[in-house]
């Protein structure tokens, strides 16, 4: 199972290395995807009778991560929405984006999401989840900027990266959270005894980011306006990432954590009221729109509002219509941007008030939208008709808010379905504009997915035992325990029934007797100033006016004010520090004592640095300069440190030549500084001075620890069979030391050689 | 700068200093020295050369991009920490070779770290001195 899920990386890899465009057709790799999904099926027949699998890796055990990977009913359906509605995607996407030059990267990033995915709901290990889930932001970064020649599209990956990064930051330390207070990532070990989370007193806190991340990545008002800004992508990207898969990573979360975090009165009720404004609020801004992945991508928001509402109500079915629900939407979801997708890509338009007619020149598609359509009303044989019912019973079943909750689930639904008839079906039906009259049914790669996804959700909802058993084991797998009821058409006469067919009327009527308009878009747009995506731009923007103003003051470009401001916060927090400890009680008669050389050299400086301060050669003080660094070799030498002053006497030489080098081109010597600014800059230089000698003297009284060094000093030659210590130490003691330093090395060269070779014009400098 | 004495020594001193490097990489596993100040050597080797003879006599000399050896020195060193991991020892486990060989004492994978890391100081010092020198 470990290689299933990381040969994605692999696929990418090749992907880059080999020119498939001009060989091999590109659905071909749709191959990866489907061949995941022929494996995991294989795992469904154990899954379905409640076995898991597990696989165990060690990776940084020192860490407490390791490849732990678990197979059960939740992770299984999740698997299957990712790699059976992928391979359809990599099959339209073949077809939609046949012209592109970039299919090669496309394909590559999407192998890559289709890892990092499967990692997500496969890990059981929750550093691994947070790598895996980091995984998904970035790709899915790469796959909305996509048209990255456009600026609207590079803003909207930003924006979508930065919100799910941060969401993302946020998780990373509920997970250390838990991790510290429950002693183990593990989930499973971490589900042997739940109320060590629930009843410490950081729960909240935990609660706090772990809601921050889910509710980021799954776009959860306010922090939604990612997702419909997402759309930039194209439109396989839109039906997998931002309404099958991603977008409901934080749902998967959540539901995976609701066992240990769970049914305590903070998780049911953040999440109701969060998921259950979301529904509203997404729904009734889905009303607005006229471009047609718009109003999907609202939808969506509305649609995974429901499913953390469902989450917070918490019950046995409230599960189990969560798990019903995801796949519904999935289903529907997809073939809706697919059939936009296709629209848009035949028609060169998507705007709803401009389209109409296409069941005349796209039927496959309009047969596709319809069905998708009844589905997401929740028309009866439809799955959207099973997972509704279920939704009706559980807001009903859950007192005492049973009403509250059912008028906000109806609201919403009535908002869904009406959404659904709009993207759906009107498209396709009334008059056909005589620009679209030329328009030619595509390519068989791209009516089939969406034809085929909008068929499953009929085939499982005209026979409801084919998907039951999988979901009963999805929800039992976060929770449910007691048996769950059978999935069923027919429920009898209840009022679940006549909400249900109330919701249809609604919808229908509203569809009928609401047309959208343009009018209605300008009307809300009016508060624009007012969303949360202008609030949260707003307060960025400024905390990027502060960070620049702030940088202004503190580095404006004078190496001298850099020294300064450095020495200034040095002295200031050291003397904060050591002001109330300080005595000495040094024994001078320890001390090694002074010889005739160590005189020498000091005073040799001493006279150089007197030099540097009042001299008006350039070439004098460089020298002098040299003569202060020559100097402080020689007392390397003297105090037995021979490899540190060969490195010192290398670098000064090489120094002063640098010196010299740009010597010749700098102006004439001038004395810049007046009177007032030499006091300034020599009191701060003394009291830094005062400073590194006092610290040099504290640090004689405390008892010197030899033990490193003698660990060192005896294991050299054993162990790394060399005499000189320093080197050892190096080379191999603390070999990875060294080869960051020189990969830092590396950095700077590069830095330094940009910089100097980048020759920007005036106006480009900011 | 032209002078016709330090061109003529810097002809007969660049091979000196070089193989002066050398040795100083060497003798480090035993005694003072090592990769780091052999790389640092190196570059001085050069830069003398640079200053007597100008840039383009040393561009010409070395015939490569100084910044060719940083990423052949970081490759090598990197290479030789990964190459305990093939026969199952951890990240940079020192493996040597059973006999010593004559005049270059005992060969460890160590060694090889040692003379990555001189590829990239000189590298990556001879890369920054050549850009400045060429911008002034």
């Amino acid at each position: 199972m470990v290689i299933a899920v990381l040969s994605g990386l692999l696929v990418s890899l090749l992907l880059l290395l080999l020119d498939f465009n001009k060989r091999w057709p590109a659905f071909l790799v749709s191959l990866y995807p489907a061949t995941l999904t022929i494996y995991f099926l294989s795992y469904l027949p154990g899954i379905l009778y409640g076995e898991t699998l597990n696989v165990s890796q060690p990776w940084i055990p020192s860490l407490q991560t390791n490849l732990d990977f678990r197979l059960d009913g939740l992770s299984m359906l999740f698997t299957l929405l990712i790699t059976g509605i992928g391979t359809l995607i990599c099959l339209y996407a073949a077809a939609y984006m046949r012209a592109d030059p970039k299919l090669r990267s496309f394909y590559a990033y999407l192998c890559v999401f289709i890892t990092a995915m499967l990692g997500l709901v496969l890990s059981d290990n929750l550093i691994l989840l947070f790598i895996f889930w980091e995984l998904t932001s970035i790709s899915s970064f790469f796959l909305i900027g996509f048209k990255y020649e456009d600026p609207a599209s590079r803003k909207s990956a930003l924006i979508a990266l930065a919100v799910t990064g941060g969401g993302g930051f946020m998780l990373l330390s509920g997970f250390l959270l838990i991790g510290s207070m429950g002693q183990h990532y593990s989930i499973q070990h971490l589900l042997s005894y739940p109320p060590i989370l629930t009843n410490d007193s950081l729960y909240p806190l935990i609660l706090v980011f772990i809601f921050a991340g889910a509710f980021s990545k799954s776009a959860q008002f306010p922090l939604h306006f990612w997702l419909p800004g997402a759309m930039k992508a194209p439109s396989p990207v839109s039906a997998y990432l931002h309404s099958a898969t991603m977008v409901k990573a934080g749902v998967y979360l959540l539901a995976r954590l609701s066992p240990l975090l769970g049914n305590q009165p903070y998780w049911n009720y953040t999440l109701m009221t969060v998921g259950g404004f979301t529904m509203l609020y997404a729904a009734f801004h889905a009303l607005f729109r006229t471009d047609l992945k718009a109003i999907l991508a609202y939808s969506t928001l509305s649609a995974l509002g429901m499913m953390f509402f469902l989450l917070g109500i918490g019950t046995e079915l409230a599960l189990l219509s969560l798990v019903t629900f995801i796949v519904v939407h999935a289903l529907y979801k997809a073939a809706m941007f697919l059939i936009t997708g296709v629209i848009d890509h035949e028609t060169k338009t998507r705007d709803i008030t401009k389209l109409g007619g296409l069941r005349k020149v796209l039927l496959p598609l309009a047969i596709a939208g319809v069905l998708a359509a009844l589905s997401s009303a929740g028309i009866p044989f439809t799955f959207g008709f099973i997972g509704k019912e279920l939704i009706y019973e559980t807001s009903l079943a859950a007192l005492p808010f049973a009403f509250l909750l059912t008028a906000a689930v109806l609201v919403a639904n009535i908002l869904l379905g009406y959404a659904g008839f709009i993207s759906g079906i009107r498209p396709f039906f009334g008059e056909l504009s005589a620009e679209h009259r030329e328009v030619k049914t595509p390519s068989f790669w791209m009516w089939a997915p969406p034809l085929l996804l909008a068929f499953a959700g009929i085939l499982f909802g005209a026979f409801p035992v084919l998907s039951q058993d999988l979901l009963h084991q999805a929800a039992n797998s976060i929770g449910a325990s007691t048996p769950l009821p059978p999935l069923k058409l027919w429920h009898g006469f209840s009022p679940v029934l006549l909400l249900s067919v109330f919701t249809i009327l609604a919808a229908t009527a509203m569809y009928l007797f609401l047309k959208p308009s343009t009018s209605r878009l300008q009307w809300v747009s009016r508060f624009e100033n007012y969303s949360p995506k202008a609030i949260i731009s707003g307060v960025a923007a400024k905390g990027k006016q502060a960070a620049a103003s702030y940088t202004h003051t503190l580095q404006n470009g004078y190496l001298r004010i850099y020294v300064m401001i450095i020495m200034l916060f040095l002295i200031a927090l050291i003397c904060c520090r050591i002001f109330d400890h300080l005595h000495f009680d040094i024994d001078i008669a320890a001390l090694t004592p002074i010889g005739i050389y160590e005189v020498v050299v000091t005073a040799l400086i001493i006279v150089a640095i007197g030099m540097i301060l009042f001299t008006h050669s350039r070439l004098a003080s460089i020298i002098a300069m040299s003569i202060v660094g020559y100097g402080l070799c020689l007392i390397f030498v003297f105090y037995g440190a021979p490899d540190l002053a060969m490195t010192q006497f290398t670098i000064d030489t090489l120094t002063v030549v640098l010196f010299m080098i740009v010597l010749l081109r700098l102006p004439a010597f001038l004395n810049l500084s007046n009177l007032r600014i030499k006091i300034r800059d020599g009191l701060i230089s003394a009291a830094f001075g005062l400073l590194i000698s006092v610290i040099a003297l504290m640090v004689l009284q405390e008892p010197t620890n030899k033990e490193i060094s003698r660990f060192y000093a005896d294991n050299a030659y054993p162990l790394a069979k060399g005499k000189n210590v320093v080197n050892v130490i190096l080379v191999d003691f603390r070999g990875s030391d060294t080869m960051v330093e020189i990969t830092v090395l590396t950095i700077a060269a590069i830095g330094v050689y940009s910089m100097l070779k980048l020759k920007m014009n005036p106006s480009e400098k900011e | 700068m032209n002078s016709i004495i330090l061109r003529t020594a810097s002809a007969y001193l660049l091979p000196l200093l070089l193989l002066f490097s050398i040795f100083i990489l060497l003798r480090g596993h035993y005694e003072p020295g090592g990769g780091f100040v052999g790389g640092l050597t190196a570059a001085i080797a050069f830069v003398l050369h640079l200053i007597a003879n100008g840039l383009q006599k040393t561009r010409s000399l070395l015939r490569y991009h100084p910044g060719v050896f940083i990423p052949t020195g970081l490759l090598l060193s990197f290479a030789s920490g990964v190459a305990p991991m093939f026969v199952g020892r951890p990240f940079m486990t020192g493996l040597w070779l059973s006999e010593p060989i004559p005049v270059l004492g005992t060969i460890g994978s160590s060694l090889f770290f040692d003379v990555g890391v001189y590829l990239v100081v000189l590298g990556v010092t001879l890369t920054i001195l050549f850009t400045i020198v060429e911008n002034t």
